[in-house]
């Protein structure tokens, strides 16, 4: 295959990852935007694996590294729950971070890239693999301790390190005075060490970043490293002067950095406060002493009770959190949301955008639960619904639907859009305990009048509501 | 020492109800206190002394001597004020307002009064709110009450024998009372309107069924805590021409106006009376203060001009077990609110809004009326919207940015263009073209993606940046290894593990993406 058929057959890919995204925007053309990215993966890959660039003596490789990596990426595909999805995303971005570290350091080692290049045109192309390395080992490591993370495999509970800022202040220090040291090193053997101080610093830094950020805030990580996984394979395209990397690494890094955009005023935070560590802990954001502690009685309510009051109800909003992916209860919320459709009861869902662990996560469940999604509402389509609905269902959610937020301006998390469901007739809290959410702000919702709270397991208290209602 | 409570029969005729039942007695004695019931007390309500008895409670023949509290439904007679001790707490309606003499007597006697009636307006209070209790009563019973003397249905019907019109009933006032009267008569089948002078009931009156007959004036009909005040000269013509309308076409009205410590307004005129139609009912349920109707007797009921009026002023208590049950359950938490340690004392705290507003008498000091509430229990003027709508993140990010903060984001980019654009070679310049030209493509699209799918979004291009994969598969094996020294074997070992690393992502992320998207569905 000739270089300017390949180079056509790039342009072919990147229109159709571009259609691939564009899909995206309703649920009916998804599934055809998700067939355009992987006939443009297929296109992109056949187009270098024919063409100039590689010599029939790499294919036995290229072949069995492939069909390894397929066997592995399609068996998690198949079986992995749900519920684990942002584990799973988190996991598959510190891929693309380790490969772009891989790819990186082999292009650096290798004379044939390297070689013929001068002046301006070499300082560039080692900045570029430094980059391209730096970024990459940044997404691997937090990516992995995002993995730990969301599977709990590490405490959700954000790691604060005394002088954290100055930590990470002297980390880029060292990374920018090892990169003038790298680009003025004469040789290879001479570049390692910069390269490879930087690696491990990079590294450290993305263990630090990510440990330091708590529970509540990672949809916020797990968008901004899918960002960073794009810039990387952005770089990786500079640094092999590959317009077909650049574009894609382009579209998925923005992409990624729109959702951390959205999801940090989904939470009413700046950026850089999210990145630079926990709620509550002094430093940026005020303790929650300030704010006016709630006052009055917590009314409790059995599942039968609750049971009662859907039977009886016209209206209701189902507001889940991320306790009900822990719970796994998705699916009894669907049956019991089929049984009340059934009688005639008008039943919806409101999402807020960063409920769960990940943008979009319980809009996941519930289409896994068969939900449809007409009937799932985002948060500014519903929000104004709450005055008519007869009993609002939060299910393991807490900061999401503080009313403090707007009702309490000292409030850690005051000016946070939330879910207004203390405006229905009835709202019902499924909850384990008393404790406060991520945020560490106690909830007013829980002392109003017209609420009730349902102690428990959300899974177990919803089969014990079904089983009431069916009877 | 635990404080006894004690629950005296009623002695006003015709009193059904009593101040405590029996389930309610287990609970104060959770509290800690003791509860002596005379005997009998119950007996109207359909509350046996046995019940009493079971559920902890003292059975006696007389409290008065005894009691450190006493319950009751109705103000005290002038027989009962004289048994009451110095010292002694008395919780019953009082009307303060209405029966000076009676709270010149009380203060006399050196005891503690807490007026069911005077519990302040407020959301914090709406639990022991006996008002809103029995007003909700009355205005079932009075839609019980017309249904009772109304000579048809309620509900249209076509039957083999002919269709039967539904009943037409006109509310007037949609407070407590109005709005259980209208639920009522609704759930009856009737086709029901409300009239009220505030306008934001409205949405209260077609919640229940009921549909909303404004008065063609505009004035704002809304007083301090949620009752309604007097209205102007002109506001009550134009009301009455609504009124003698409505009069015309319905068949049933019932009447709940009442301002707080004045006369009920007189609504329904002799005139209106005689153009409904006969066999029509009125229930007025402000009979008490002097009645909405002017034909309205008191306690009684006449039939004017062919229309029955009902003036029964004892409504709540023609369902006494019920309206026993819910003020017996306001007494309960009224003594939550003054026995906070729940140790079977009461502690009569002045700086609680809703005790300082209650008590009336405190050690022989009248403390009525209390200071203004702070709080309407009516939603606050339109004005005060509690947020700006967040702007819409679809297709835009946001209000425009501010002229200086444009500027200044231009400038350090022209800044960051000249200087690339001045130092980096064509190739290099020809890359950054595609790169920035593609960020401002992803930006485009992505903020088309809906919500909802997020995850799928993250899930593809997570699955398209894999696209990495281009750059291990020129390392393989590319087509001039002759250049000297190159250590092959460590690059094809590097890009062979790149490979199969991205391979994971590129399947097994196009893979997740399809199914997830293949739940999502109607």
């Amino acid at each position: 295959m000739p270089a300017t058929l390949s180079t056509v057959a790039y342009v072919g890919a990147t229109i159709l990852f571009i259609l691939s995204l564009g899909g995206l925007s309703n649920p009916e053309s998804s599934r055809r935007g998700n067939l355009y990215g992987m006939v443009g993966m297929a296109i992109a890959v056949l187009a270098t694996v024919l063409g100039p660039n590689v010599t029939t003596a790499g294919l036995p490789w290229i072949l069995g590294a492939m069909a390894v990596g397929a066997a592995i990426g399609l068996y998690a595909a198949r079986f992995v729950k749900m519920t684990q999805m942002p584990e799973l995303v988190a996991l598959m971005h510190s891929l693309v971070g380790l490969a772009a570290v891989l790819i990186g350091y082999a292009n650096y080692i290798d004379p044939a890239a390297t070689g013929h290049l001068q002046g301006a045109e070499k300082t560039i192309h080692e900045l570029e693999i430094y980059a391209g390395i730096l970024i990459g080992a940044v997404t691997f490591s937090g990516s992995i301790i995002a993995f730990g993370k969301l599977s709990a495999k590490i405490g959700g509970k954000p790691m604060l390190l005394p002088g954290r800022h100055w930590i990470n202040l002297l980390g880029l220090l060292v990374v920018l005075w090892c990169g003038g040291w790298f680009i003025q090193t004469p040789s290879v053997d001479a570049g390692m060490k910069p390269l490879a101080i930087m690696t491990v610093i990079a590294l450290l830094f993305g263990i630090h970043m990510v440990m330091a950020i708590g529970g509540a805030d990672m949809p916020v990580v797990v968008s901004m490293l899918n960002s960073y996984s794009g810039w990387a394979a952005a770089a990786t395209g500079f640094m092999l002067s590959n317009d077909l990397l650049i574009v894609t690494g382009a579209l998925v890094g923005s992409s990624g950095a729109i959702l951390s955009y959205i999801m940090c005023r989904a939470m009413n935070r700046n950026f850089i406060s999210v990145i630079a560590g926990g709620f509550g802990t002094g430093g940026g954001t005020a303790p929650a002493a300030t704010g006016a502690q709630p006052a009055g009685e917590v009314a409790p309510i059995s599942a039968a009770e609750t049971a009662e009051l859907l039977r009886n109800a016209k209206n209701v909003i189902i507001v889940p959190g991320y306790g009900m992916a822990v719970a796994q209860a998705q699916h009894a919320v669907f049956e019991i949301t089929k049984l009340l459709r059934e009688k005639g009861v008008n039943v919806r869902f409101g999402i807020h955008p960063v409920a769960g662990r990940m943008p979009g996560h319980m809009n996941v469940l519930l289409a896994e639960a068969k939900v449809p999604y007409d009937i799932v509402m985002e948060m500014d389509e519903i929000n104004q619904d709450f005055p008519d609905t007869d009993v609002a269902m939060v299910i393991g959610a807490n900061d999401i639907v503080n009313p403090a937020a707007q009702e309490d301006p000292a409030s850690p998390i005051a000016g946070m859009p939330v879910l207004e469901v203390w405006k229905g007739k009835t709202s019902i809290v499924m909850k384990r305990s008393m404790a406060s959410g991520y945020a560490g702000v106690d909830n007013p919702l829980f002392y109003k009048d017209n609420n009730r709270m349902l102690f428990g397991d959300a899974k177990k208290m919803l089969d014990e509501v079904l089983m009431s209602l069916k009877t | 020492m635990p404080q006894l409570i004690g629950v005296p029969r009623e002695t006003a005729a015709g009193e059904k109800r009593v101040a405590t039942v029996p389930e309610v007695v287990e609970k104060l004695i959770k509290l800690g206190f003791r509860v002596a019931v005379q005997s009998g007390a119950g007996d109207a309500a359909n509350f046996a002394d046995e019940t009493y008895r079971a559920a902890g409670a003292e059975v006696v023949p007389e409290v008065w001597g005894s009691a450190d509290i006493i319950f009751k439904v109705r103000a005290p007679t002038t027989a009962e004020v004289g048994r009451i001790r110095e010292g002694q707490t008395l919780v019953s309606f009082l009307w303060p307002a209405q029966n000076p003499e009676l709270m010149q007597a009380l203060a006399a006697k050196k005891a503690t009064v807490l007026a069911m009636d005077s519990v302040p307006r407020i959301s914090r209070a709406q639990k022991l709110d006996a008002l809103s209790s029995m007003a909700n009563i009355a205005g079932y019973r009075a839609v019980v009450e017309a249904a009772h003397h109304f000579g048809r249905f309620f509900t249209g019907q076509i039957t083999a024998a002919g269709k039967v019109p539904p009943a037409k009933v006109f509310i007037i006032g949609a407070g407590v009372a109005g709005l259980a009267a209208i639920g009522a008569a609704a759930g009856l089948g009737a086709i029901v309107r409300a009239n009220d002078t505030r306008p934001e009931v409205g949405d209260q009156i077609k919640s229940l069924g009921g549909e909303f007959v404004p008065v063609d004036y505009v004035e704002e009909g809304s007083g301090t805590g949620g009752y309604a005040k007097v209205m102007s000269e002109g506001f009550q013509k134009a009301q009455r021409e609504t009124f003698a309308k409505q009069a015309k076409e319905v068949d049933i009205i019932i009447t709940t106006a009442l301002i707080p410590g004045k006369p009920a307004p007189k609504l329904i005129t002799a005139e209106m009376v005689r153009s409904m139609k006969p066999g029509s009912v009125i229930v007025d349920l402000a009979a008490e203060q002097g009645g909405n109707c002017e034909l309205t007797e008191p306690g009684q009921v006449v039939v004017k001009h062919g229309v029955t009026i009902i003036g029964y002023a004892d409504l709540p208590s023609r369902l006494a077990k019920q309206s026993s049950t819910l003020y017996a359950t306001n007494l309960l938490r009224l003594t939550e609110e003054l026995c906070k340690a729940k140790d079977g004392s009461i502690v009569v705290n002045m700086d609680d809004e809703v005790i300082r507003g209650t008590t009336v008498i405190k050690d022989g000091a009248i403390t009525w009326p209390p200071p203004a509430p702070k709080l309407s229990a009516a939603p606050p003027k339109p004005a005060a919207k509690p947020m700006p709508p967040a702007p819409k993140g679809h297709g835009a990010a946001g209000a425009p940015a501010s002229a200086k903060s444009t500027a200044i984001v231009f400038l350090v980019a022209a800044v960051l263009f000249w200087f690339i654009g001045a130092n980096a070679p064509a190739a290099f310049i020809a890359h950054f073209t595609v790169f920035v030209l593609a960020c401002f493509v992803g930006y485009m699209v992505i903020w088309n993606v809906t919500p909802a799918l997020h995850t799928p979004l993250m899930s593809v291009t997570n699955a398209i940046s894999s696209i990495i994969a281009i750059g291990a598969l020129v390392q393989v094996a590319p087509p001039m290894v002759d250049v000297a020294g190159r250590p092959t074997a460590w690059i094809v070992g590097l890009a062979v593990v790149s490979i199969a690393l991205v391979a994971v992502n590129m399947f097994g992320g196009f893979a997740v993406t399809q199914r997830m998207l293949q739940m999502f569905r109607k």
